[in-house]
């Protein structure tokens, strides 16, 4: 996936510009810039869901497994269900890899509203693996998971650049994955000077 | 999109899931009827085919604000917008579900509340049809109205004002139907009409609405 140039709004104003970067395969990018910035604006921007203000994305949409802030579960479905849900909307049937991978066997049959928030991070983590997409994009993705799972995490992360994907993960932390850090911090966009203002309100 | 549908359906039969909100509207609402107007069986027999459409179509009105806006809370309307599956195909299914867990209770409900309105023997099977044919318009007109509402807080009035002026043909066209069918006259004008509307709507709506839902998503 290659990013040139690219600019980015938040409601209408622009908030990162000149940006450009390459990810490649079997390697993690790590998003970093202070609160504000744009990171999960970039992120929504490189998953499709919002048009860029300028600059060119190279590198499928359909390639990406996207995961928000949010983890998109549904309280009245058990943890299996809420997976294999995902696993049959991406096509994909083995949920067992990813209920391992983040330990969720022993909650398999609760329900995802009586999960605490680092078990509930943690399915909708598992959800990355049953996507079987090449490019992850991830949103703070250690929000509220303790040393154990943010390891597990960690190593789930490895793993899948170890098969040839690749990851972006906006992230305060450090991960001890094999990659680059991208400061997204130098390419805050400038204020329009005030002349423009009276043009661009016509 | 099976799983998907599968999906829906589970949540609306678990426990808060809202099933059986519309039915229950509806019913409360043709059991009153006769409460408000006075016993005279002949008035009730007159209004039964509106009462009945009117209190369906608002049965179905009611359990719009959860249709798209729960999705979007938890996040899982973002995924799904990047999942495989088109957003056209999404808002059908949605749709479709609340079609399965909303009009078609109410279609298989109305038979029975006809004879608490006194309802003439032969308005029964044309209330039957002409719901049939009405309900699935009523949810894809909806599911277009919550796509353009999704992501207000309290979006619930602005949906009801944007979705009831949507409605009025449906509502004209199909209470028409019943109330024709009652009195034993030939149905077949509104009944083309109303089959007419709904089948633009299904054609047409869900690509709208996944065009408002890419937008509102940004």
């Amino acid at each position: 996936m290659i990013v040139t140039d690219l600019a980015i709004a938040r409601g209408g104003v622009p908030v990162l510009e000149g940006l450009s970067f390459s990810l490649k395969a079997g390697k993690a990018l790590i998003l970093r810039g202070p609160n504000g910035i744009g990171k999960t604006t970039l992120l929504r921007t490189l998953a499709g869901l919002q048009p860029p203000l300028a600059g060119r994305i190279e590198g499928a949409e359909d390639q990406i497994a996207y995961a928000s802030h949010s983890d998109g579960l549904k309280p009245t479905l058990t943890v299996v269900e809420n997976l294999s849900f995902w696993a049959s909307v991406f096509g994909t049937h083995d949920i067992q890899r990813a209920l391992d991978a983040f330990a969720l066997n022993e909650l398999a049959d609760r329900h995802a509203g009586n999960l605490s928030a680092g078990q509930k991070r943690r399915l909708g983590l598992a959800r990355m693996l049953v996507t079987g997409r090449p490019i992850w994009m991830l949103d703070e993705p250690t929000v509220s998971l303790d040393r154990n799972a943010v390891q597990m995490f960690a190593d789930a992360v490895r793993d899948h650049l170890g098969q040839g994907g690749s990851a972006l993960i906006a992230t305060h932390i450090d991960l001890g994955l094999d990659g680059e850090v991208l400061d997204v911090g130098p390419n805050k966009a400038k204020p329009k000077p005030i002349d423009d203002f009276d043009g661009g309100f016509l | 999109m099976i799983a998907l549908l599968l999906r829906d359906l589970k949540l609306a039969f678990r426990a808060g899931g809202g099933f059986g909100l519309g039915l229950a509207f509806f019913l409360i609402v043709t059991v009153l009827v006769p409460f408000s107007v006075g016993p005279q069986s002949s008035l009730l027999s007159t209004i039964a085919p509106g009462v009945l459409w009117l209190g369906a179509l608002l049965a179905c009105l009611l359990s719009l604000d959860r249709l798209l806006a729960l999705d979007w809370e938890d996040g899982s309307l973002d995924l799904l917008a990047t999942a495989p599956l088109p957003l056209e195909s999404v808002v059908t299914i949605k749709a479709l579900a609340h079609w399965l867990t909303t009009g078609l209770p109410l279609v298989l409900a109305a038979p029975f509340l006809g004879v608490l309105l006194n309802l003439p023997a032969p308005g029964f099977s044309w209330l039957v049809i002409s719901l049939l044919l009405g309900t699935p318009a009523m949810s894809v007109i909806g599911t277009f109205g919550a796509a353009l509402t999704v992501g207000l807080k309290r979006g619930g009035l602005l949906l009801s004002l944007l979705v009831l002026p949507l409605y009025v043909p449906t509502l004209i066209f199909g209470a028409e139907v019943a109330r024709r069918g009652a009195a034993g006259m030939e149905t077949q004008t509104p009944l083309l009409m109303l089959a007419g509307i709904t089948a633009a709507t299904v054609a047409l709506l869900p690509f709208a609405s996944a065009a408002v839902l890419r937008i509102n998503l940004r």
